[in-house]
């Protein structure tokens, strides 16, 4: 039935398309995933995301939803079962606001920190980083009450938005020898990492992070060789 | 807790918190408006919103919420009765949401050049704005508002466009948006700015002008100071 025909358009690097995978697993949903190959856009994702040509895009019955955390929110609500937003008005605000704060505060300041142009803003953007993270182990206190994830018993809107980002920051940690989830600072966060890696619906969608680190290595390698006339 | 009503941190000036009054007043909800000066924000507000310190935010009965696109959909949910602001199937949602991400992640960044360049770098930026704003039109096919026959969601994120493009337009001395080049967002902008709610809630046009012809030409002066 075309109703039913999900098929996800996406890349196994790529933290936002872990998040409807991650969705879609908490929902039972079976779902033909569209691998995307490095480097060129497949003519369906050029079709489906005109506007910013992208991925992840969810195809549900043919008619396409984008944008990560907007196609989660649709998995919740087009499919019964578990619950990824809370039913309560105020904490469904609270969870979609954490989502923005992730998406455009917290992790520009991660991926800043490397394109940072001067030692002044580097500081900066490593300190944002760790504030974020600070409030975020605030949050998984409050709601948590000694629960395992900020959605409670199971994974829930805040857990996926923070968690498909696991994967490159341990890469990145990885990378520049800096560790940013310090049992030191944030206890809840380093264990709520562990517990949400090995979830069944998380585990075989997170990448791996020494393929991560491959993967960006190759990258860095590939855009600062000499352009080939 | 025992605190009881509905306040709302904002601007006289500002778009953002324009977004929250209007879902509340097609709500039909009764709200304190705290008017803040951004450059000596209150105690009150700070406490609210430690973490990004912006406004809007809106505390219902003692409980605070920040970002503005978040509120108006906290305000749909919270007040279920009434004037329905959110569509009601999950891939109309959806791509409500989507444009909305789209003009808080494009539209804005696209016009705010064209308030502030001038010469051969307005021109450009008029030209790159429009480009941008063609995208958008695509919501609004076969639609008299975003929401259909009346305002919703996606008009409610938008509504900074009707009157501030239209005042950049005369500050700035160029068209934007008309007839020819963007012809449904023309319609939707005189639509939009005729609804009631709209009419009674704008900032006073004679202090939102001179507020930003001041504001203009600071911007302007600073960067010929490089």
């Amino acid at each position: 039935m075309a109703s039913d025909d999900v098929k996800l358009i996406g890349a196994w690097a790529s933290p936002y398309v872990m998040r409807p995978r991650i969705a879609l697993n908490l929902k039972g949903v079976e779902y033909e995933f569209l691998e995307e190959k490095f480097g060129s856009k497949s003519e369906l994702l050029l079709k489906s995301n005109p506007v910013y040509k992208k991925i992840p895009v969810l195809l549900h019955g043919g008619k396409p939803i984008c944008e990560s955390l907007i196609i989660v929110q649709y998995i919740d609500e087009a499919w019964s079962g578990h619950s990824i937003l809370p039913s309560d008005p105020y904490h469904r605000a609270v969870a979609r606001f954490w989502g923005h704060y992730i998406d455009d505060k917290w992790f520009p300041a991660l991926t800043g920190i490397s394109r940072a142009p001067t030692d002044e803003a580097k500081k900066e953007a490593i300190e944002q980083v760790f504030a974020g993270l600070k409030f975020l182990e605030e949050v998984l206190e409050k709601s948590g009450a000694g629960k395992p994830f900020f959605g409670g018993d199971t994974i829930g809107y805040i857990d996926i938005a923070l968690g498909s980002h696991l994967g490159w920051l341990r890469a990145t940690e990885k990378l520049s020898g800096l560790t940013y989830l310090d049992e030191s600072k944030t206890p809840l966060l380093v264990c709520w990492a562990e517990k949400f890696s090995a979830h069944e619906a998380v585990k075989c969608v997170m990448p791996e992070t020494d393929k991560l680190v491959e993967f960006a290595q190759m990258l860095k390698a590939k855009f600062s060789a000499p352009p080939s006339k | 807790m025992g605190e009881k009503g509905v306040k709302l941190f904002g601007t006289w000036a500002s778009p953002f918190s324009l977004r929250v009054e209007l879902a509340l007043k097609l709500k039909g909800v009764e709200y304190e408006f705290m008017d803040e000066d951004l450059q000596n924000k209150s105690q009150e507000l700070l406490h609210y919103n430690p973490i990004t310190k912006k406004i809007p935010v809106l505390v219902h009965n003692g409980k605070p919420l920040a970002e503005s696109t978040v509120i108006v959909e906290y305000v749909d949910e919270a007040w279920p009765n009434g004037y329905r602001i959110m569509p009601q199937d999950p891939f109309e949602k959806a791509q409500a949401r989507f444009w909305a991400h789209f003009i808080e992640d494009k539209c804005l960044k696209a016009v705010f050049p064209v308030y502030t360049s001038t010469g051969e770098e307005l021109n450009k930026a008029v030209k790159e704005a429009q480009e941008t704003l063609k995208a958008l039109e695509k919501a609004l096919e076969g639609k008299k508002f975003f929401g259909g026959e009346t305002i919703g969601y996606l008009d409610i994120v938008a509504g900074w466009m009707p009157y501030l493009i239209r005042m950049t337009e005369e500050l700035a001395g160029v068209t934007v948006v008309d007839a020819g080049t963007l012809p449904l967002l023309n319609a939707w902008f005189d639509d939009f700015l005729d609804v009631d709610v709209v009419k009674s809630s704008l900032p006073p046009k004679d202090k939102l002008y001179a507020f930003n012809r001041a504001r203009r030409e600071k911007l302007q002066s600073g960067q010929k100071a490089h």
